[in-house]
């Protein structure tokens, strides 16, 4: 079993992040079958293409443009998510620094499907490198008209704005993302009114990942039939090429695009080359760090379908797959994810404000060795707690977490809370 | 106080965004004024205030909410070691430790003469090449400790360090 490239087949290509290069390599192609159908067919391709968004949540990419309010008098705006901040996940990052034609391309494409004539890029701040490379890509597509007033000649207004975030993971969080486009603090909305009836300035908005935008000239190009026939598990509801950044203990860690359902006993040991010398898998977060991690006897008969991920007990996520050896202290990851939750904690609802610190400073005694028998008690209550009270999904996803190391390992913390 | 020049680039930064907007080019405006003066002041707020048609209280929120905004001065050249998951499984504390030593100071604090700040960093987005580090925002990746060292003579011979990844990419 190895790679399928699709999304990443030029991305070794030397200068591929410019437009001679990237045209040279078929670039800009989808443009030519995507002005000969009506946007609303569009949308109908891509719903039956089976897309699902990548960024984490998973919700099909067709279904959640048809969510746009209409004759709101307002105009419609896209928003690309490429906050990237969930620990374990890289591939974002190299789709903007090495390949950003192929989402300005993406962008295009959606926009007429939508009908939207301004798009946003918001990428973290520490993405430096990846933001100039996408202005530079944005400049060359309009000076090339590729952009602007027309597209191709065609008369469709359309510009791309590039808005850099500053450090806070909150800002992936969609509507925690538009505050943050707005000008204000980066904490979330209530939803309803969910971002498709009022996003961005209270106008309809799309909120896509990047590489969501960057799967859709690839269906335009060959049809919601190809993309759904890149699937190895043909009842699977979630096909299509897949980007996962593998980190850990293999020993070739990478960002790596695969079909859907490839195993991950394939993806560890053939892909990525198996474990470090001498060392066992014992343990495998598969969707980034905000997903229940799962034991060597799980994972090994796991597939990357978001159903087979599902059903043994955790979600795609992001499609960070972080791998982890025999030499783990479990407690201890878990401290070190817990102590990313506390700091990025946005303050604005208590569950989540509270909760993070207290799991850190008990998982911090446990893994000290100071732990009380009584501790795992009060950690399943903070977790219990987050999880069904928090405002947004990061006291969630921060439960996950915790879950999912007492659920598979509880023993090791047992052993460190002896009193 | 801003330069004419940084103030007509966030001037110019106000247009990325639809008329009345204007409110969204507060972040912009903030890393223009960082990248020319280092670090943000009560006295940055109220400027970009002014240009933006912002109350300083408001870019003031917004500047203490987010990590990448200085709110003091920090060392000239700030190295953020990534020791989320990623990173820690593969050694970043290790090498945390052992920029601390050769600098003698511990994370978050500068070296006496201002030149550079370390820092315990979430994670930047580097997993599949950790461990990792920035070097005021630029990617140094798959370290060893020889790397890092390399890395740290240049720095403290007052040499600027070019990111790899800006190097070698095609």
């Amino acid at each position: 079993m190895a790679e399928r490239r699709i999304l990443l087949e030029h991305l070794d290509v030397p200068n591929a992040h410019t437009l001679d290069v990237w045209r040279a390599h078929g670039g800009y192609a989808s443009l030519d079958s995507l002005f000969a159908k009506e946007p609303a067919a569009w949308v109908d391709e891509v719903k039956a293409s089976g897309l699902c968004g990548r960024g984490g949540a998973g919700f099909p990419t067709g279904m959640k443009w048809s969510f746009l309010a209409k004759g709101t008098g307002k105009p419609t705006y896209l928003v690309v998510n490429c906050d990237e901040s969930e620990p374990g996940t890289c591939h974002d990052r190299q789709l903007v620094s090495r390949l950003p034609h192929l989402l300005v391309e993406g962008i295009i494409c959606t926009c007429w499907a939508i009908d939207a004539h301004h798009a946003f890029i918001y990428i973290r701040g520490e993405y430096a490198y990846g933001a100039e490379r996408l202005e530079a890509a944005i400049a060359e597509a309009n000076a090339a008209g590729l952009l602007g007033q027309t597209i191709n000649g065609r008369e469709f207004p359309l510009r791309i704005t590039v808005h850099r975030g500053a450090g806070a993971y909150i800002c992936g969080e969609e509507t925690a993302l538009l505050s943050s486009l707005e000008g204000d603090k980066g904490q979330p909305r209530q939803k309803p009114p969910f971002p498709a009836v009022a996003g961005l300035y209270a106008a309809p908005t799309i909120v896509n990942n990047v590489q969501t935008i960057c799967s859709i000239p690839y269906i335009v190009k060959h049809g919601a039939a190809w993309f759904a026939g890149i699937n190895l598990e043909p009842e699977s509801k979630s096909p299509g090429p897949r980007i996962v950044s593998v980190s850990g203990h293999v020993q070739r860690p990478g960002v790596y695009e695969i079909e859907n359902g490839t195993p991950f006993r394939e993806l560890i040991y053939d892909i990525c080359g198996g474990m470090l010398p001498g060392r066992d898998l014992k343990a495998v977060i598969p969707g980034g760090s905000s997903m229940p991690m799962l034991p060597k006897d799980v994972i090994l008969n796991t597939t990357t379908s978001f159903e087979s991920i599902r059903a043994a007990g955790s979600q795609p996520g992001s499609g960070a797959i972080i791998v982890m050896d025999d030499s783990t202290s479990i407690p201890h990851a878990i401290w070190r994810i817990a102590k990313f939750y506390a700091h990025e904690s946005c303050g604005k609802c208590t569950p989540c404000r509270e909760g993070n610190p207290w799991t850190v400073k008990i998982l911090g005694r446990i893994i000290a060795g100071q732990g009380d028998p009584r501790d795992l008690a009060i950690l399943d209550d903070i977790a219990e707690t987050m999880e069904k009270n928090s405002f947004c999904p990061l006291g969630i996803a921060a439960a996950w977490a915790l879950q999912g190391g007492l659920k598979h390992f509880r023993h090791e913390f047992e052993a460190l809370c002896q009193g | 106080m801003l330069s004419d020049a940084a103030r007509a680039e966030i001037l110019a930064h106000r247009e990325r965004y639809p008329e009345g907007r204007q409110k969204s080019a507060v972040m912009g405006a903030l890393h223009i004024a960082q990248a020319e003066l280092g670090w943000l002041s009560p006295e940055v707020f109220r400027e970009v205030g002014e240009l933006l048609s912002l109350a300083p209280v408001h870019v003031a929120a917004v500047a203490t909410f987010y990590t990448m905004y200085e709110k003091e001065p920090a060392g000239q050249h700030v190295i953020d070691v990534c020791c989320n998951i990623s990173c820690m499984l593969r050694g970043a504390y290790e090498i945390l430790e052992h920029i601390e030593q050769r600098l003698g100071i511990k994370r978050g604090e500068t070296t006496a003469d201002g030149q550079i700040t370390i820092r315990e960093q979430e994670c930047i987005g580097s997993c599949s090449t950790a461990p990792a580090l920035q070097v005021n925002y630029r990617f140094h990746e798959n370290l060893t400790i020889e790397k890092v060292d390399a890395i740290l003579d240049q720095l403290l011979a007052g040499q600027p360090v070019a990111s790899p990844e800006e190097v070698t990419h095609g």
